[in-house]
């Protein structure tokens, strides 16, 4: 690198990078302290007082549990999780599987489609399967007389909303293995079935185990699915909505989000409890896997993913379908006047020129952040308890609904004397408040990626007093670069269509097309929500291929060591 | 070649990085008079009263923060140590009497006052909230799906506790939404609480969803997920221009209703031009306005009948005590959750 100047002596060279290392770490653990603790810690004094702001203790708490109802919430709350999670897991672990160990065709395609949920606000997989399942629902008898308002239609909603993102996860756990494991293995003539349970499954359990507390997690605290097609299935997430949209009662609203934050902890001990250390897959002598055709496999393997790429694509369809609709279902006639968004909420072509800027800044902002964080957890030995601090800060906003951490951000930027204050309203609050939001998943992603790549790298750049900014930029960059990438698009996918956390921080100059889409979903405007929701999708669709096209030539060189 | 792309893509990233920050720190422009406007009006209603409003003011622009009344309330208590809203226009009266309660908002007593109906403004000296617009609860009543199912048509509340209607209809969740909220309250003061009570008990048995929107209701009976829809006169007189086969129904034994209402937010540093909004909010030019889209306005006699509805709203609609609402809320709203709140699925068989 021609143009970054080497420090001349290469001892304090070393010492001078470990300083930067150590302000890198305490930069990032303050920005999530700031973003998120201590917004967090106000929302839990807030459930430990009354509405004036007096110290009430746990009086709260009794109240809440004094009737029957919370108990069934939670209950409710904990079946959704699990189901949907055991639903999607197996799904986007095969539909992964197929793409990075089979020689089937279309890979490109398939990965493709795998991410399109992504692309579209959650709120359109719900709105879509009542045109299919609901009482006028053209494909209601299939499910046999049970209604799809209730927890089938969330599982079925939520395991849509959250394949891609348990599939980010699997396929980055899946995308690197080491040909000399599979060849030793087929060398000594082990069966296939073996080498799936002692090679493949032992070495994707990291990423295994992450994508589940991402799908529970993601499903516990998910309120727009629920609030759509729960029906009279309660939820804690609803409940939120219920305490604090619907009765402005913010105490109680944070002793239930108190409660999910309790569930997402616990759900992030046991993920650690069970999880042992990953061995690093890809040491420095590791040869990078290329799957050989096996014709019955490839079939077999294709048609699955065929057949859950056609159903989020006909899911998706029938939704846009909808939209050119008169009045559905009595005029099937076709109009574009859903499309007029003159008279919709939300602030029309501003709207969606803010959501653009928002989604570019985060995804800039957030994957430098997002990388440098994970970076620090897996990689430095410096400040042990503050990477444990960042490590614990990263996995937190799973836990914490939209709707909380945008009510949690008022209380903080919005308190009299906050010097932070300045930021409520403007731009900037609403690119921090998403990239927390969406913090999890993208470390998850960077954090499993960073952990295929051997320590021995940096050791190895120790030893000859590389400084590690050096190893960094040259080795651990391009190594994990498809992980970056995946990162700066879910980023940028997820600011596009984020609801939840925005909702109470847009302000007249920052209004949004998502938060558009729920509106007028919300006014019972659904034809034209999801109108709305096409335009936002097709905008991610080309973001999508502008960011695939730009990065391509940066791609191919820093994966070169792929090929053989 | 390397090293060039290497460049770009670092120069490209620091680049877009220092845009965004100036997007993002770049401070709003803000005229000496912009008063931010916090409401829940419908889209194309704040166009023509922003219109109207700025063309006899202007020296004063609207900067709208729309979203639904839950929402806007929630928003404007969250804020309440340090308020950005100068003057919410457009609320659900019970909303304002929430605020009132919070004391966030500032008393005034704008030119014109006393041509309001009585019922339209804040019974204080000087008021702190003042009326504009009201809707009506109604039965939104899918006429093509009573046709397939053979159901008869009802008159009255009492009618909806049929047994022909089991799991037929859908209202909002009084927790959730005002709207529902609305509801429970207007029979409660209509038939008294104990037989208000056991009419929504025979009411449960035949409803299918508590949904958690105020207008969704009105939209599903209008598209035939259901038979019938609790939902108000203008979303049903709407619906029905749009083509839904629905009939909206004002039910002969009460109606009850809900109120737009104005209130300038106590703090505000725009006091003058909040004001100015005040005065023009009840001159008869704004209540034309509020009367085109709505059946009953501030000043008797300004609203025109919705298309397709019933006329005389401004004699039918019933007394309504909403400080009795806005105070027994909490009560009401835990009696609901006791009686219907845990396992709510009255469509289970």
């Amino acid at each position: 690198m021609s143009s970054a100047p080497l420090p001349a002596p290469a001892a304090s060279a070393v010492d001078f990078s470990a300083l930067r290392m150590k302000g890198l770490t305490l930069a990032i653990a303050a920005f999530l302290v700031l973003g998120l603790a201590v917004p967090l810690a106000l929302m839990v004094v807030k459930s430990l007082q009354d509405a004036r702001g007096r110290f009430v203790g746990l009086a709260n708490y009794a109240l809440y549990f004094s009737s029957a109802a919370p108990m069934e919430s939670i209950a409710n709350t904990l079946v959704i999780g699990v189901a949907s999670t055991a639903v999607t897991i197996p799904l986007a672990f095969l539909y992964a599987y197929g793409i990075h160990r089979s020689c089937m065709p279309l890979q490109g395609l398939f990965r493709g489609i795998a991410l399109i949920p992504l692309l579209t606000p959650s709120l359109l997989f719900a709105l879509s399967l009542v045109q299919l399942f609901g009482n006028q629902g053209i494909l209601k008898d299939l499910l046999m007389g049970q209604s799809i308002y209730g927890p089938i239609g969330i599982v079925i909603g939520m395991t849509f909303a959250h394949f891609p993102h348990t599939f980010i996860v699997i396929s980055t756990a899946l995308g690197l293995a080491d040909r000399r494991h599979f060849e030793a293995a087929e060398s000594l003539g082990t069966s296939r079935l073996r080498v799936f349970l002692t090679i493949t499954l032992p070495a994707a359990k990291y990423g295994l185990t992450s994508a589940s507390s991402v799908s529970f997690m993601l499903s516990i605290t998910d309120f727009g699915i629920p609030k759509v097609i729960g029906g009279n299935f309660n939820v804690l997430a609803t409940d939120i909505y219920k305490e604090v949209v619907g009765q402005q009662n913010f105490e109680m609203g944070s002793v239930v989000s108190v409660l999910l934050l309790a569930a997402a902890a616990l759900t992030f001990l046991f993920t650690r409890l069970v999880q042992r250390r990953q061995v690093a897959m890809m040491s420095g002598r590791a040869v990078p896997y290329e799957p050989a055709p096996r014709r019955a496999f490839d079939t077999a393997v294709f048609l699955a993913c065929a057949a859950i790429a056609l159903c989020i694509v006909g899911v998706l369809a029938v939704a846009v379908a909808s939209s050119f609709i008169k009045f559905w279902p009595y005029n099937l006639g076709l109009t574009l006047k859903h499309y007029n968004f003159d008279l919709a909420a939300g602030g029309g072509w501003q709207a969606y020129r803010n959501s653009l800027t928002l989604a570019t800044c985060t995804a800039v902002a957030g994957t430098i952040i997002v990388f440098l964080g994970a970076y620090l957890v897996e990689k430095s030995r410096d400040l042990p308890r503050v990477r444990q601090l960042i490590q614990a800060l990263a996995v937190t906003p799973m836990a914490v609904p939209g709707l909380v951490l945008g009510l949690a951000y008022i209380f903080f930027f919005n308190k009299p004397g906050n010097p932070l204050g300045v930021l409520y309203g403007s731009m900037t609050i609403l690119v921090l408040v998403t990239i927390i939001h969406y913090y999890s998943v993208t470390h998850f992603t960077m954090l499993t990626a960073l952990k295929q790549v051997d320590p021995d790298f940096e050791s190895v750049s120790d030893s000859l007093q590389t400084p590690r900014y050096r190893t960094l930029w040259r080795v651990t960059v391009p190594l994990t670069m498809t992980a970056i990438l995946d990162v700066s698009v879910y980023y940028f996918l997820a600011a596009m269509t984020t609801v939840s956390a925005v909702v109470f921080l847009y302000s007249t100059h920052t209004s949004l097309a998502s938060v558009a889409v729920l509106n007028m979903d919300d006014a019972g405007e659904f034809a034209q929500a999801i109108a709305m929701a096409v335009v936002i999708s097709g905008t991610c669709v080309a973001a999508r291929v502008l960011h695939y096209l730009l990065t391509r030539g940066l791609h191919r060189r820093t994966q070169a060591w792929r090929a053989p | 070649m390397r090293e060039g792309i290497r460049r770009f893509a670092v120069s490209g990233f620091i680049r877009s990085l220092l845009a965004c920050l100036a997007l993002a720190v770049a401070p709003a422009a803000l005229a000496a008079t912009e008063l931010t406007v916090y409401t829940a009006y419908e889209n194309d209603d704040l166009k023509a009263y922003k219109a109207a409003f700025e063309k006899a003011n202007p020296d004063i622009t609207l900067n709208w923060v729309r979203d639904s009344t839950g929402v806007v309330t929630a928003k404007l208590i969250a804020e309440k140590e340090n308020p950005r809203a100068d003057v919410v226009w457009g609320l659900a009266v019970t909303s304002l009497l929430v605020l009132e309660d919070m004391d966030l908002l500032a008393p005034y007593a704008p030119k014109g006052l006393e041509k309001l109906s009585p019922k339209f403004r804040d019974p204080a000296n000087p008021p702190k909230w003042l009326g504009n617009s009201g809707w009506i609860c109604a039965i939104i009543f899918n006429e093509a799906e009573a046709k397939k199912k053979n159901a008869p048509k009802p008159a009255t509340w009492k009618d909806l506790a049929n047994p022909a209607y089991k799991g037929q209809v859908v209202m909002s969740h009084p927790a959730s939404s005002g709207t529902g909220f609305m509801y429970v309250s207007a029979w409660l003061q209509l038939y008294g609480e104990a037989e208000g009570w056991k009419f929504m008990d025979a009411l449960h048995q035949n409803v299918a969803r508590y949904m958690h929107s105020g207008s969704a209701p009105a939209a599903v009976a209008a598209k035939g997920e259901y038979l019938i829809g609790l939902g108000f006169d203008v979303r049903g007189s709407r619906l029905k221009e749009e083509g839904a086969p629905i009939d909206v129904i004002m039910p002969k034994d009460g109606l009850g209703w809900d109120m737009n209402a104005m209130a300038i937010i106590k703090g505000t540093k725009k006091a003058e031009a909040a004001r100015r909004l005040m005065d023009w909010g009840v001159t008869e030019e704004a209540n034309r306005l509020y009367g085109s889209t709505r059946a009953i306005a501030a000043i008797p006699g300004f609203a025109k009948p919705l298309a397709h509805l019933d006329k005389n709203m401004d004699e039918r609609i019933m007394k309504q005590d909403f400080a009795w609402a806005a105070k027994n809320r909490a009560r009401i709203l835990a009696e609901w959750e006791k009686r219907y709140g845990s396992k709510a699925d009255p469509q289970k068989k």
